[in-house]
Formats: structure tokens, sequence, C-alpha cells
């Protein structure tokens, strides 16, 4: 099940650059979160800052607090523990191409140490059925590079990817912006079913898109997070004036 | 105008393609000109027969060469790669690494009859003679530094999609590295390693301080070892035409035998590989 997630005055940097500036808001359990934002906001940084991703650049540099769950992330855990807790799927699917699907998929597993065949055989099949490719690459499971699939199939196998290690937060960032319409809309489908089972931040260009599957979104602009409400008040009646002209169109 | 342009550059590449495959054929068709009609059962079975004395083989050169060029894996290959993993992942703008780096680019430069009288300075000693496995050693040396740079670049070629992939899944880096970063990477660095032992198997200049040569069969690592291109070198310079022949016939069975090893590498690596993995 998606644990909640609370941030507490965090910042972040790249090298002399102020990328996140006092960022707070609380993000609910088993919900779609949104993030929108002109490109260089920082929401991208934001999401990074979630899984401590962004401390593996080494000119990177990020205070605060994160807690997911009852877990403050930055004091009581080791990066690569977080990071089983909460998945992300990134902006260009990224399968390991010298891999079949099936690995693919056992990969998050195998790598830590996890060899039972009969359960991984069955975290395999569950992970591609919650990601909606099984039907798709049952046949071709150990026989088919992950490159060798479509880009929207790609993309589907990283989610599967990231399920298959059990994460209670799944982190998007931009999934369906390589893709075409077809595969976008199967993506937005997809996360239609998985919020009921795990947290989800999905950072998104498409406004429509955070409308359709998002609860709740948060506006980001300049490094700072300018309003955060149910999408419904963001789309329909934001308070803050900056809001209204990005999703408006007025700039951005 | 714009034809005429296309039409140059197009032969241009032509002129090109030809350039480099005329000399690979016509060595090639020269080498099976001279050298096949000396092959025969005894090239492959006996041992080369005294001074002027007609017939015999190479059996104990061929048998020598896969055993200084086994031993030249061994030592070659496993410290090559883990330089070049070192270079591209955990070394990465150290100061240690640009030193290993330059070193790897001097090493490669480093004439291989030096690099055999440094094996034979360092090795061959009155309790160690001249044997299979300096020689071993002076070949392994050289194959270093080709190694070590095309695994580098290998893994630098590897997208930082990949390595980030493995990362936000919780897998530790050195993981990380072995079974996500140089399995991806591994064709490219299977490609250096053929490369740095097709090079070595030809040397001749290391293996006369070190592994000298011997008429008699032995595969001991201790002893004086007959290798294809000390026989080359011995045979091309006799006096004797018998001896002419057979050394063209080596010449023909080593370009074989390491057109052989690197396709046999090439199919057995490629058979683990999958539909559409690139």
């Amino acid at each position: 099940m998606g644990v909640g997630i609370e941030v507490v005055n965090l910042n972040a940097w790249y090298a002399a650059n102020h990328t996140l500036q006092d960022i707070n808001l609380n993000i609910p359990a088993n919900h779609a979160t949104a993030l929108i934002g002109p490109s260089g906001c920082g929401k991208s940084t934001f999401v990074r800052c979630l899984n401590r991703m962004h401390e593996t650049n080494p000119i990177a540099r990020v205070t605060g607090t994160v807690r997911i769950g009852d877990l403050d992330i930055y004091n009581d855990a080791k990066p690569v523990e977080i990071r089983r807790r909460v998945g992300m799927v990134f902006q260009r699917p990224n399968p390991f191409p010298t891999m079949s699907i099936y690995d693919n998929v056992a990969a998050g597993l195998k790598l830590n140490g996890y060899s039972n065949r009969r359960v991984l055989d069955e975290i395999v099949e569950r992970s591609l059925k919650d990601s909606a490719l099984w039907d798709e690459v049952k046949d071709d499971l150990k026989k088919k590079s992950g490159a060798s699939l479509s880009g929207g199939q790609q993309q589907r196998l990283c989610i599967a990817r990231a399920l298959a290690v059990d994460p209670e937060v799944l982190l998007m960032d931009e999934p369906a912006s390589a893709l075409d319409p077809v595969s976008t809309s199967k993506i937005e489908d997809l996360i239609f079913q998985l919020k009921s089972q795990y947290t989800i931040v999905i950072v998104t260009h498409n406004m429509q898109q955070a409308a359709r599957v998002a609860e709740k979104t948060g506006f980001f602009l300049n490094g700072r997070m300018v309003e955060f409400d149910s999408t419904h008040k963001i789309f329909t009646n934001p308070s803050d004036k900056r809001t209204e002209d990005y999703i408006t169109g007025r700039f951005g | 105008m714009r034809t005429g342009v296309d039409g140059l550059a197009t032969s241009l590449a032509v002129l090109s393609t030809v350039l480099v495959v005329v000399p690979l054929v016509a060595i090639f068709a020269y080498l099976i000109y001279k050298g096949a009609s000396s092959l025969n059962i005894s090239f492959f079975t006996q041992i080369p027969k005294p001074e002027g004395e007609l017939g015999g083989g190479m059996a104990n050169a061929i048998v020598g060469s896969g055993v200084l060029l086994g031993l030249a894996s061994l030592i070659g290959v496993p410290i090559g790669i883990s330089g070049g993993i070192f270079l591209a992942e955990f070394g990465r703008g150290t100061k240690l690494a640009n030193a290993v780096r330059f070193t790897a680019d001097v090493l490669n430069g480093v004439p291989s009859i030096v690099m055999g009288i440094a094996v034979y300075a360092l090795i061959v000693t009155p309790r160690m003679p001249f044997s299979a496995l300096s020689g071993g050693v002076a070949l392994g040396i050289m194959m270093i530094p080709t190694v070590t740079r095309t695994t580098e670049e290998m893994l630098l070629m590897v997208p930082h999609a990949v390595r980030e992939a493995a990362l936000a899944l919780g897998v530790p880096n050195w993981r990380s590295v072995l079974s996500i970063t140089v399995r991806t990477a591994s064709p490219g660095i299977i490609t250096g390693c053929m490369l740095a032992f097709a090079r070595v198997a030809g040397e001749t200049a290391p293996l006369i301080f070190t592994a000298f040569g011997n008429s008699n069969w032995s595969v001991a690592l201790n002893q004086p070892i007959s290798a294809l291109p000390l026989e080359i070198y011995r045979y091309a310079i006799s006096p004797y035409d018998d001896q002419h022949r057979q050394a063209w016939a080596a010449a023909l069975v080593l370009v074989v035998l390491i057109v052989a090893a690197v396709s046999l590498v090439r199919f057995v690596t490629s058979r683990g590989t999958l539909k559409g993995a690139s």
C-alpha cells in the first residue's frame, strides 16, 4: 500500500544554482499528485529528491526533511533502501538493453540477491499484468530483449520493473512525453489503476494529463512551489495569479 | 552540380573501401599460394626435423602459441578489464585515473622488443631460465593497455539513463556497474579483448628473450617453449628451401588460427544475445 509523503523546508542545489527553494507540502497516500510548471522550474529536481536520486550527481546538494510514511529518508536510511521503497519511471524509456523482458522486470530483485525462481516468475507475471503489458509480451518473455519493444511498450516495461520491487511510492518524471497519443493514453489508464495501490507523483508538461489523472496538483515556478491544491481548484479557480497565467497559457 | 559532388563522394568511399580490402585479400591470397602446398598432416602432428632434413612439422609451435596466448589472456584480460572499469566507473576524474590512463597509453606505444627485454630483465634469471611463463607475461602485459582503453571507451558509451535505471531500483553502485553497465558494454569489451589477442598472437620480438623457442615437445611453463611467430622468423632466414616453404605454411596457419579464435569467441558470445538486443 502507498504511504503519504511529507516535505519540510526542502532546498536543493546544482553547484551554486539554487534549484529548489523552501518547498513544503504533503502528498496524500494512494492518490496521484501531478506537478506542473514550465521547463527548468525544479519539478524534476523535486521528484529526484524524493528517492535521493538528486545526490547521485556529484555537484548536487540537498537540505531539509522528507518523510515517506514515517521514515525520514535523509536521516534514517541509506539511499539504496529508499530507492527500493520509492520506484521511479523516467522521461525516456530506459530498459536494460542486453536483458530479456523477463530479466528487465526481475532486475531489481535479482540484483539485490533474490533468486527464488518460482517467486520471481510470479512477481514478473503480476508486475507485467499490473503494467498492462503481459498480454503483449507473455510469449517472448525470455526470448526478446527489452530494447526490441516499441517505445510505449518499453515505458510500460519500465513501470513493471519499478513495480516488481513492491514500492510504496511511484515517481514518474514526464513518463509519456516521449510517447505517441495511443501509448500516452495507455500510461494514463495505468496510472488510474495503480493509484489505488501506490502513492503516485507525476511530473508533466501536459496540463490535460494532470487534469485527467491527478487528484492533487502542485504548480512550480523558478524553484518555488507557488500553489498546491486539489486539481479541480488549480484548474478552475487558482488562488495565485501566476498559476492562472500559466494554466491559461499566458506564459511557459 | 549536387549530383556531381554526390558521385565524387560515393566514388571516394568506394575507392577507400577497395584500398582497405585489397591488401588484406592480397596478403591472404599470397599466403595461401605460398603456404598451402606445404601443409600436410605431418605439419600439424610432427615436431621440426633437425637442420637440413626434409619434412617435419610445427605441432609444438602451434601448441606452444596456444599455451603462450592462453597465459597472456589470463594475465591481460582480467587486469585490462579491471583497469578499464576503474577508469570509467570508479576513478573518473581522479588523479590516479589520469595517471593510469596515461600509463596505459604510453605502455601501448612501447615497442614490443623493449617489452621483451624488460620482461627478460625482470623475470628471466639463472634459476628461472627462458620459459613459457615469461613469454606469457610479456604478451599479457602487451594486451593490458588495449583491453583497458577499449573497456573504458565502451563503458563510457553506455547511456547515463541505463545507469540511472539501475540506481533507481535500489541496486548498490558496485552491483550496478558489474551487472548492468559492464554487461551492456560487453560486446564492445569482447571486441577489445579480441583485438589485443590478435595483435599479440603475431608478436615475435617479445618472445625472443622470454619464451625463446624450442625444437622439442614442451608445454612445461618453466621451460622454453616454441611459438609460430618464432618458428616463422627462424625458418624464413634459414638457408633451406624446405624451411622457407614451412615458414609460409606456418604464417598461413597462424593467420587462420587467429581468425578462427576470433570467430569462435564471437560465435559463442553472440549465441547468448537476445532478439532485438542492441
